[in-house]
């Protein structure tokens, strides 16, 4: 088992692999949903463990991928006007818009600034009054609670002078989506762990019955994914699809309910357009109408930008678990994390990105390998 | 940004009507909000995201995971100069530089 001594606990490793190997005994399709498991499952080989039966479809868990190509040109519009100091976490530095990113912003003289958390941004529209702070608020819903908190200090402490630029999405109605999809292959959930620490499991019933698949709450280290697929697999040959917490150290099942209690204060439910994907019905947050105010998209109007795709990008089947990254043509030709054609390239949790840095030398070896000589 | 991580409370003060604490993440110590647990104390552990307490975890699961992102290199990739980071990946250079690793510093 070529991975299984960088394992934490090889020994534990082995024993849920073995206990997995040895239940298996069909073909199943599994998608992880959240792109920190995805990089977790590439970067141990994960994949490479299970029995070749168990096949792990990545998801779209990935905040920076999904968002659309339309905000990433709205944020660069906004972040490059005079006066404005927009503020970002780092991981949105180099996701392509059509043709720059707020990396060049930054090296055009723009007021580009990366912070930590989101309060961060608001301290900064606090010490420099004259202008005005933009923040991009981008995630599911574990960083919508704290943009939401941020948009509630604002207004509690009067500070005028800072809005969101908000692209917020929500995993149950992807979900949906995915199972709704005619190419479907999906046949049970590694459901993402700090999603439900956030929101609990109480969305996830009326999905695993209705579509009659399990959904199995995961974390992210190499054992919490073993233990989940352990679950799932053990559920799939059972014939039963129910919700299973496979990560109680992390997820209550009512989950956080301060938190769940701002998002309803700050946010409202709305249609969203997940990059690659299009729009999913109520699958985001927009402000909620007591706070439009600190809303980026209606302080600064920005309109007439003329988005394009790159056509060759395929991120958007990535995402949908239709096509494995190496199977795009661009992938590690075109397309690279130094030149990237869409996000899953070049975001910390995209498929794009695990595949290239952890698995690059082994499809080059396999796909020469498999070459005729010539 | 995804990655939620680890950290130990060292101490909690009430600031701008916001209770605040002093988090450790094995070595790197920020500044977390905790309106999200407020009935956290010094001590205790929790998963942190962009800077907010999001859910209570026993110090064993904590050390365990702290451990295991600072093998992999997982702590850099969130705590480092994301200009730094940004620049390498794309072979520019960065144009962050000292004012920018204040930023992620503050």
């Amino acid at each position: 088992m070529k991975y299984i001594d960088e394992f934490q606990d090889p020994g534990l490793a082995r024993r849920l692999l073995d206990d997995i190997h040895s239940t298996v005994t069909r073909p199943w399709a599994l998608m992880e949903v959240c792109g920190g498991q995805t990089h977790t499952i590439i970067r141990h080989g994960i994949d490479q463990l299970l029995p070749d039966q168990v096949e792990l479809i990545h998801g779209p868990g990935c905040p920076v991928c999904v968002t659309p190509l339309e905000v990433i040109d709205k944020a660069l519009e906004i972040a490059s006007r005079p006066g404005v100091i927009f503020c970002s976490f780092g991981d949105m530095l180099r996701v392509p818009g059509t043709g720059r990113d707020l990396f060049q912003v930054r090296s055009e003289g723009g007021d580009v600034r990366v912070v930590y958390s989101p309060l961060d941004a608001l301290r900064v529209a606090q010490q420099n009054p004259e202008r005005e702070v933009v923040f991009f608020g981008i995630g599911f819903e574990t960083t919508a609670p704290p943009n939401a908190m941020t948009v509630y200090q604002a207004r509690k402490l009067g500070i005028p002078n800072f809005s969101l630029l908000v692209s917020h999405v929500r995993v149950p109605p992807a979900i949906e989506a995915i199972m709704q999809s005619p190419n479907c292959r999906v046949q049970a959930f590694l459901a993402a762990g700090h999603v439900c620490s956030v929101m609990g499991i109480g969305e996830y019933p009326e999905l695993a019955e209705r579509f009659r698949v399990p959904i199995v709450v995961t974390g992210f280290e190499p054992l919490d994914i073993l233990e989940g697929v352990r679950r799932t697999v053990l559920q799939l040959e059972r014939g039963e699809h129910t919700v299973d917490n496979a990560y109680p150290r992390a997820v209550r099942p009512e989950g956080n309910r301060a938190a769940q209690a701002m998002l309803e204060d700050v946010f409202e439910v709305t249609d969203r357009a997940w990059r690659g994907i299009g729009v999913i019905p109520a699958s985001g947050w927009r402000l909620s109408s007591r706070y439009r105010d600190y809303d980026a998209e209606h302080r600064f109007s920005v309109t007439g930008i003329d988005t394009r795709e790159p056509a060759e990008c395929r991120s958007g089947e990535v995402l949908q678990g239709l096509l494995k990254p190496h199977e795009c043509e661009a992938f590690g030709t075109t397309c690279t994390p130094r030149n990237p054609l869409g996000a899953t390239m070049v975001s910390s949790e995209g498929a794009c990105a695990a595949y290239y840095l952890y698995r690059r030398l082994d499809i080059t070896t396999a796909s020469l390998e498999a070459s005729p000589v010539v | 940004m995804c990655l939620a991580v680890p950290g130990r409370v060292l101490d909690i003060e009430e600031r701008d009507g916001t209770r605040m604490a002093t988090v450790d993440f094995g070595g790197v110590v920020k500044e977390v909000c905790l309106e999200y647990l407020p009935d956290l104390q010094v001590g205790e552990y929790a998963i942190v995201h962009v800077g907010f307490a999001l859910q209570r975890l026993d110090e064993e699961s904590a050390k365990q995971t702290l451990e295991l992102f600072a093998t992999l290199g997982m702590l850099q990739e969130e705590f480092g100069d994301p200009w730094e980071l940004a620049a390498e990946a794309s072979g520019s250079p960065s144009p962050g530089g000292i004012e920018a690793s204040q930023e992620v510093q503050q």
